[in-house]
C-alpha cells in the first residue's frame, strides 16, 4: 500500500508522541504537503495563540509524492502560525528530507508544546525519539547537521534544522535543510526556536510500494523530457535562478534602494555569467551544479566565497556555498544597491548559516537605510555604521548584528517590520514595503497588475510563489491562455496577455492559486509546472503521476477541489487570526507606495507605471468572486459546504 | 564486440539520488533508496557527489570468495551475478567487495548486486548529466585517455612542466 505513511503528533511539553494513520478520506481532500497542513495547523495550533509560545504548532510536512516517481518529489512545506506576521506562516523546502522522512514511515510530524531544555526529533523506521540536543544549540545550519550524523554515526541522516538566528528567536527565521535549502518566509525556525527544539533528523530504510512500478518508470521518463526540454529549465541548469535577474533588471524589475527606483544600475559584476564563472573557477569543475532529490532541473551552484578585503575582513574567504539565487541577488544587491560579488556570495553564506530569511533580511536592512537616509534613524541608532545605500559593508554587518540581536538596531529589525516601525515611529510605517506584516521579495511589481494582487491575497503576505502568474511576462499568445486557463474548470472571461492589464488578470492568479497549491500537496518542485512556462505539467499529468505511483485515481478536476478546499483552509486560518482585508497590517492590500510612487526607470512600457488603486479593488473583487468568498473575503456557506468545510471549527479530528 | 561497462564520471553528477530511486523501482517495484545498487556516496560541503556500483570485475573478488560457488561471471556480457537459490546469505562477498558495492537484504537474508537491468541500466537511462554512462570497455579508456590529453595540455598552456617520476 503506497497510503501508510503516518503522522506523529510530538507535545514537547509532556514528551508525549503520538502515532497516527492517515485516513483515505482525508487523503482524498487534501492528498498531503501543504494541503494537509494547512488542515492539521487549523486543529493543532489553539486559536489566537502567541506564535512563540506552547500553544503554537509547527508542522513538517512531506508532499503525497514525496521521494517517489515524480519530478524532484522533494518537497517539505513546514507550517506554523508565524511569528513575524500573526497569520499563517508557511514555508518550502527542497533538498532530500521529505524523502528521508517518508522513507522513516512518515508524512507528517506536528510538534506542540515546549521542551524544557534543547532537544531534537529522531524519526527512524517507524519510530520518533525526542533527543537531548545539548550538543547542537548554537551550532550554525551545516554545523549542526554534521554535528548530530557523527552523534547518529550515519552519515545519511537528512535534518529539518533551525540555526542561530532561530535560536535568538529572529522572528523571520528559517528552517533549513542541506546547506542552504531554505525553508523561507514561514517563520517556522523561529517557531522551533521558541519550542527550544534544534531539528527533526530523520532517517529510513523503509519501503514506499510504487502502484503500477512499471507504468510510473516509462511515464516519469516522459515526464522529464517534458521538464528537460524546456528551454527556461537548460538555462536554469546552467545559470541557476539568477538566469532571470538580467532580463528583469533591464526592464525595469528590480526594486531596489528599497522601492525608491526598479532598476540596479551597474550591475555587471553580479549578472548571471559572472556569477557562474565564478562559481566554475572557484570549485575547479565545469559541472558547478547540485541538486535536490530526484532532480534533474539542478538549479543550484556550488562556490567558493572569493579573497576579498571585504571577505577577509569578515573571516569567509574559501567558505564552502551553494546558490546564491535570484532572490539572493535582489536581498543584497538589488535592495540596499550593492554591487559586489562578494557581497552577494557573503550575504548569501550567511543567511544560510544563521538560518534566516534572505528576502525578508535584505528588505529589512533596506529599509533601515532608506530611513537612515531620511534622517529618521541617525548613527546613534545604527551604533556608528554609516547605513547608506550601496554600503556592502554596512549590509554584511547588519546580517549579523539582526542575527546576534547585538547591537540596538540589530535588535530592533530581528523583530520585523511593523514591530520595529513601532519602536522607530515618525514616518517609517509608510516606507515600509510589506503585505500583511512580511516585506516584500525584491521584485517590482507596479507594471505588472497581475503580480501585484498576487502579493496582496498570498496566504503567507506578501509573495512570489503562492498564486504568481509568471508566464504573464511571456506575452503568450491568447490561444495559449486561453487552453491554460480553462482547464481543468472552464473559464469564458476576458484574458490578456498583456502584463500591464488588470483585465482577466483575477482569474489568471485564482487559478495559479490552485496550481501552485496542487504542487505543494503534491510535494514537487514549481519549477516542473506551468510556474515558469506553457509546455510545462498541468493538472492533467498529475493525475496521471499520482494514479501510477500512489494508485489513487482522481481526475484533474478532483485535484483542483484539493487545491482550493486547501486554499480555503488557508484562508480560514488568516480569518480566525485577525485577517481583515483592508487592514493596513494584516490586510489583503498593497502597501501604499504601489498606488502612490510612479516607476522611474526600465523600458518605454515600465516607466511611469503605478497600481491604479479602483481598479486592483475590483481584481481583487472579481478574485474573491471566483474563489467563493464573500466581498469581504470569507467563504460563503455554499462555498464551506461544497468543500465539506462546514464543521472545519466544531467537528472533533479526523487525524 | 566488447562487453560495455558502467562508466562513472563523478564530477558531472548533482548529486540528486535519481540513479538510486530508479534502481529501487525498477528492481524491487519500491521507493527505496536503500534497497538500490547504486549509491551515491556524497560530501555535500565540498560539492563532491560519488556514485558507487558494481564494476562487474574480471577477476571478481566476490565470485573468487563464495563458499558455495553462488556467484558467477557471463564473460560475454561483463556481468557478475548471484544465484540467488545457492546464495546462504553469509556475506563473505560484502565483505571483501572493493567497492562495497555488494549489498545484503536483511529480510530476505540474500545479497543483490547490479545486475546491468538486462542490458539497458536504469540509471544510465535516467541521469540527466550522464555522470552514469555505459559504454564499451575500449570507449571507457579511449575517453579517460581523451581526459587526461586534455588535462595536460591545459596544464602546457599554464606553462607549467610536466613531472615524471625515477
Ligand atoms: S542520477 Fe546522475 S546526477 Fe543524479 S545522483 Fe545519479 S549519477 Fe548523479
Ligand atoms: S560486487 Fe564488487 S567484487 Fe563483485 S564484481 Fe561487483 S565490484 Fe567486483
Ligand atoms: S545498472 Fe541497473 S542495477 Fe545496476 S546500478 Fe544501474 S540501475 Fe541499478
Amino acid at each position: 500500500m503506497s497510503l501508510d505513511r503516518k503522522v506523529a503528533i510530538v507535545d514537547l511539553t509532556t514528551g508525549k508522541i503520538d502515532i497516527k494513520a492517515i485516513p483515505l478520506a482525508v487523503r482524498k481532500q487534501f492528498l498531503g504537503g501543504r494541503g494537509l497542513a494547512a488542515y492539521l495547523l487549523y486543529n493543532y495550533s489553539k486559536p489566537g495563540c502567541d506564535p512563540l509560545g506552547p500553544d503554537n504548532a509547527v508542522i513538517f510536512s512531506a508532499g503525497i509524492l514525496g521521494g517517489m516517481l515524480a519530478s524532484a518529489s522533494a518537497r517539505t512545506d513546514v507550517m506554523t502560525k508565524n511569528p513575524l506576521t500573526g497569520l499563517l506562516g508557511s514555508g518550502n523546502f527542497g533538498g532530500f528530507f521529505a524523502p528521508e522522512l517518508r522513507y522513516a514511515g512518515f508524512d507528517h510530524i506536528v510538534v506542540i508544546g515546549k521542551a524544557a531544555k534543547p532537544v531534537y526529533i529522531f524519526v527512524h523506521d517507524g519510530e520518533v525519539e525526542i533527543k537531548d540536543a545539548k550538543n547542537l544549540w548554537g551550532k550554525t545550519v551545516t554545523e549542526a547537521q554534521w554535528a548530530v550524523r557523527e552523534e547518529l554515526g550515519d552519515p545519511d541522516v537528512k535534518c529539518a534544522v533551525c540555526g542561530p538566528a532561530a535560536e535568538k528567536l529572529v522572528r523571520y527565521a528559517n528552517v533549513m535543510t542541506g546547506i542552504k535549502n531554505a525553508n523561507g518566509r514561514g517563520g517556522g525556525g523561529c517557531t522551533m526556536g521558541s519550542k527550544n527544539l534544534k531539528m527533526v533528523a530523520a532517517r529510513g530504510t523503509m519501503d514506499i510500494k510504487i502502484a503500477h512500478p512499471h507504468e510510473a518508470l516509462e511515464f516519469d521518463k516522459r515526464f522529464i523530457e517534458q521538464i528537460t526540454s524546456a528551454k527556461v529549465n537548460q538555462t536554469m541548469g546552467v545559470l541557476g535562478t539568477p538566469f532571470i535577474w538580467g532580463a528583469t533588471n533591464s526592464w525595469g524589475g528590480i526594486r531596489t534602494n528599497n522601492f525608491q527606483f526598479n532598476q540596479l544600475l551597474n550591475a555587471d559584476p553580479i549578472e548571471p555569467e559572472e556569477i557562474d564563472e565564478w562559481s566554475k573557477e572557484s570549485m575547479g569543475s565545469e559541472y558547478n551544479m547540485s541538486a535536490c532529490f530526484g532532480c534533474q532541473v539542478h538549479c543550484r551552484a556550488k562556490y567558493k566565497i572569493p579573497d576579498t578585503p571585504l571577505a577577509r575582513k569578515y573571516g569567509l574567504v574559501g567558505k564552502y556555498d551553494e546558490g546564491p539565487e535570484y532572490t539572493s541577488q535582489g536581498a543584497f544587491n538589488g535592495e540596499p544597491g550593492c554591487t559586489g560579488l562578494d557581497t552577494l556570495l557573503m550575504g548569501n553564506h550567511l543567511v544560510d548559516q544563521y538560518g534566516v530569511d534572505n528576502l525578508e533580511i535584505g528588505s529589512t536592512i533596506s529599509w533601515a537605510m532608506e530611513l537612515y537616509e531620511k534622517g529618521i534613524l541617525t548613527t546613534k541608532e545604527t551604533d556608528g555604521l554609516d547605513l547608506r545605500f550601496g554600503n556592502d559593508d554596512a549590509v554584511i554587518a547588519m546580517i549579523h548584528h539582526i542575527c546576534k540581536r547585538d547591537t540596538w538596531l540589530g535588535d530592533v529589525l530581528a523583530e520585523g517590520g511593523i514591530r520595529a516601525s513601532e519602536k522607530i515611529g515618525k514616518d517609517s510605517f509608510k516606507l515600509l514595503i510589506h503585505m500583511k506584516g512580511m516585506q516584500n521579495l525584491h521584485s517590482d511589481e507596479r507594471a505588472t497588475p497581475a503580480l501585484a494582487l498576487n502579493l496582496a491575497l498570498a496566504s503567507r503576505g506578501s509573495d512570489h510563489l503562492r498564486s504568481r502568474p509568471a508566464i504573464d511576462l511571456y506575452h503568450l499568445p491568447v490561444d495559449v491562455m486561453r487552453r491554460i486557463y480553462s482547464s481543468p474548470v472552464a473559464y469564458d472571461g476576458p484574458l490578456s496577455s498583456d502584463h500591464t492589464e488588470y483585465i482577466g488578470k483575477p482569474w489568471q492568479v485564482a487559478w495559479h492559486e490552485n496550481c501552485y497549491m496542487a504542487v505543494d500537496c503534491l510535494g514537487i518542485c514549481k519549477y516542473h509546472t506551468t510556474f515558469l512556462g506553457a509546455t510545462l505539467p498541468n493538472f492533467e499529468d498529475w493525475a496521471k503521476v499520482l494514479y501510477y505511483n500512489v494508485g489513487l485515481e482522481m481526475t484533474p478536476k478532483d485535484i483542483w477541489d484539493v487545491a482550493e478546499r486547501s486554499n480555503m483552509v488557508e484562508r480560514l486560518f488568516n480569518i480566525r487570526e485577525g485577517m481583515k482585508k483592508d487592514d493596513p497590517f494584516k490586510g489583503e492590500i498593497l502597501a501604499e507606495r504601489y498606488f502612490t510612487e510612479p516607476c522611474k526607470r526600465g523600458a518605454p512600457d515600465v516607466i511611469g507605471k503605478k497600481i491604479d488603486k479602483p481598479k486592483f479593488l475590483e481584481m481583487r473583487a472579481l478574485f474573491y468572486k471566483y474563489k467563493g468568498l464573500d466581498e469581504n473575503g470569507v467563504p460563503t456557506p455554499e462555498s464551506l459546504k461544497k468543500y465539506g468545510l462546514e464543521n472545519l471549527d466544531k467537528e472533533p479530528l479526523r487525524i | 564486440m566488447e562487453a560495455k561497462v558502467l562508466m562513472i564520471n563523478h564530477e558531472k553528477c548533482t548529486g540528486c539520488r535519481r540513479c538510486e530511486l530508479v534502481c529501487s523501482v525498477f528492481h524491487e517495484n519500491v521507493a527505496n533508496p536503500s534497497k538500490a545498487r547504486i549509491k551515491v556516496e556524497k560530501w555535500e560541503w565540498e560539492g563532491l557527489y560519488i556514485p558507487m556500483s558494481c564494476k562487474q570485475c574480471v577477476d571478481a573478488p566476490c565470485m573468487n570468495v563464495c563458499p558455495v560457488k553462488a556467484i558467477t561471471r557471463d564473460d560475454a556480457q561483463g556481468l557478475v551475478s548471484v544465484d540467488n537459490d545457492m546464495c546462504i546469505g553469509c556475506r563473505s562477498c560484502v565483505a571483501v567487495c572493493p567497492f562495497g558495492a555488494m549489498n545484503f537484504n536483511p529480510m530476505m537474508k540474500k545479497v543483490f548486486k547490479c545486475d546491468l537491468c538486462d542490458g539497458d541500466p536504469q540509471c544510465v537511462r535516467f541521469c540527466d548529466m550522464k555522470a552514469v554512462d555505459f559504454v564499451d570497455v575500449r570507449k571507457e579508456s579511449l575517453s579517460k585517455k581523451r581526459d587526461a590529453a586534455f588535462k595536460i595540455s591545459e596544464a602546457k598552456k599554464l606553462g607549467a612542466t610536466i613531472q615524471y617520476e625515477g
